[in-house]
């Protein structure tokens, strides 16, 4: 087995990353990812890895070193938090669409304004759309892992998206934590060299992402569509294999704990799950019958495996560490659009919790367990999500 | 026709999609005017002005008539012509 050793989030991370051997790193600084990336500079500069490392002056640079450095055939990597995530997008969008199988960490923290570089995960939510698969840590050995397991999922031939692990900032990227670490010859068998099926040649001149009518744009649509339905299937295989060699299991797409029998069931996702199952073992422990279903994979959006765990549930109580202003929280729709109208399914409620990090503890959970319980008795589901810990008082 | 991963086709396949069609107006070069400058052919961002024996001519396949060549043009000898069908 590899080596264990106590080290913060982001160095777990950049670890994982060398050990992936990208050809190309680009790098701009913004709190809470800066340890990520400084971590990997300091890696380059000590010969211990032989990416090149691109000091850019912008995120969106950033991402475009990403996407031309893809185009010629490399791995490669960056990390952003914030409002350099959001500078990023147009470059996702495109990156997407050209099939550019690159990695990115998203260090969650919240958008400005007001300024702030407390955690919650407004930013990647809001990448929702582009194109990338998303995937989301508990904890950093967790994020360690994801990060082995992105390349791959990225790179697969029936894939080829861009992948974004998302990991709450300061909570995972500041803390210290035992990291088992793999050995860089399994990590080697898991992850063999890139081969693009293309790349930019000289002697082979090619455009990617040429221009399309009405004719056909719907088409390259569905057919981003039909790989983000294939990487649920294939997802799974990923993380297996590489369970395999960690002997770490984490239950594929998602994570049911404490769901058998259930009547209120907790879904959330990044580091507040680990808070949510003590919660749940304290609940269980005082006899009330509560779950959790941790989302490690929010797009693609396990909308299957989701109804297997909550279809037996009363309510399902969503945190939402996001808000798409005018209507609720992004996992609060999703779960609303793929369960509600499925026979016998449980009401679903939307509670907006930890925007600009504020504290979710196994109390605040039991509350929203008994918010969700009340609005399962309302006689109708309440048309707004509930803000949790809200003083409405200083609300001008 | 299959789509291709990500949007990519092989160099150089612009020539196989006319796209002359986006015009509203098309430049016409009075012959008699034009003094074979070349000032044109430099100017046109789609290539689309060609010399055969010395005469200068638009490539209508690829034109979109963006009017450079009529404003650049030290002789005045083109104009632009409203499209009409």
């Amino acid at each position: 087995m590899g080596v264990v050793k106590v080290v913060e989030g982001s160095q777990a991370v950049a670890e994982a990353v060398r050990a992936c051997r990208p050809q190309v790193i680009s790098a701009y600084p913004i709190s809470p990812q800066t340890h990520i990336v400084e971590t990997l500079a300091q890696m380059v500069a000590d010969g211990d890895l032989g990416s090149r490392y691109l000091r850019v002056e912008s995120e969106f640079s950033a991402a475009s070193v990403l996407a031309g450095a893809s185009c010629a055939g490399s791995r490669c990597y960056t990390a952003s938090s914030s409002q350099g995530l959001l500078l990023m997008t147009e470059v996702l969008y495109a990156s997407a669409g050209m099939r550019l199988p690159f990695v990115i960490t998203g260090v969650n923290r919240s958008i400005s304004a007001p300024i702030t570089i407390q955690v919650d995960q407004q930013d990647t939510i809001s990448l929702r759309d582009t194109g990338l698969i998303q995937l989301y840590a508990e904890s950093s050995q967790e994020a360690y892992d994801l990060h082995l397991a992105a390349f791959k999922i990225a790179e697969d031939p029936g894939i080829m998206l861009p992948v974004m692990v998302c990991m709450d900032g300061w909570i995972l990227t500041h803390s210290y934590e035992r990291i088992d670490f793999l050995e860089q010859d399994a990590v080697d068998r898991f992850l063999p060299a890139f081969k693009p099926l293309n790349f930019m040649d000289v002697e082979d001149p090619k455009t990617w992402g040429s221009y399309s009518e009405e004719n056909v744009l719907m088409e390259f649509r569905y057919a981003l569509q039909k790989s983000m339905d294939y990487a649920q299937e294939r997802i799974p295989q990923i993380m297996d294999e590489l369970a395999s060699l960690t002997g770490r299991e984490y239950g594929g797409l998602i994570e049911a704990y404490g769901t058998e029998d259930a009547e209120v069931i907790l879904v959330a996702m990044g580091s507040v799950t680990g808070t949510l199952k003590d919660a749940v073992d304290g609940m269980r422990a005082a006899g009330r019958k509560v779950g959790l279903v941790k989302i490690r994979c929010f797009r693609p959006f396990p909308a299957r495996q989701i109804w297997q765990a909550v279809q037996g549930a009363k309510v399902v109580a969503v945190l939402d560490a996001n808000v798409s202003l005018g209507s609720e929280g992004a996992l609060g729709l999703d779960l609303k659009s793929k369960l509600c109208g499925r026979p016998g399914g449980p009401l679903v409620v939307d509670f907006i919790a930890g925007l600009g990090g504020r504290e979710i503890n196994p109390l605040v959970a039991e509350n929203i367990v008994d918010q969700a319980l009340e609005a399962a008795q309302a006689p109708a589901p309440p048309w707004a999500p509930i803000w949790v810990g809200l003083d409405a008082s200083i609300v001008a | 026709m299959k789509i291709t991963l990500g949007a990519v086709v092989k160099g150089g396949t612009s020539v196989l999609y006319p796209t002359g069609a986006w015009r509203d107006q098309r430049p016409v070069i009075d012959h008699e005017a034009c003094k074979a400058c070349d000032t044109c052919r430099d100017v046109c961002p789609d290539s689309s002005v060609f010399v055969e024996d010395g005469v200068y001519y638009i490539d209508y396949d690829f034109c979109k008539g963006c009017g450079l060549c009529a404003y650049e043009c030290p002789a005045k000898a083109i104009a632009m012509i409203l499209e009409e069908k």
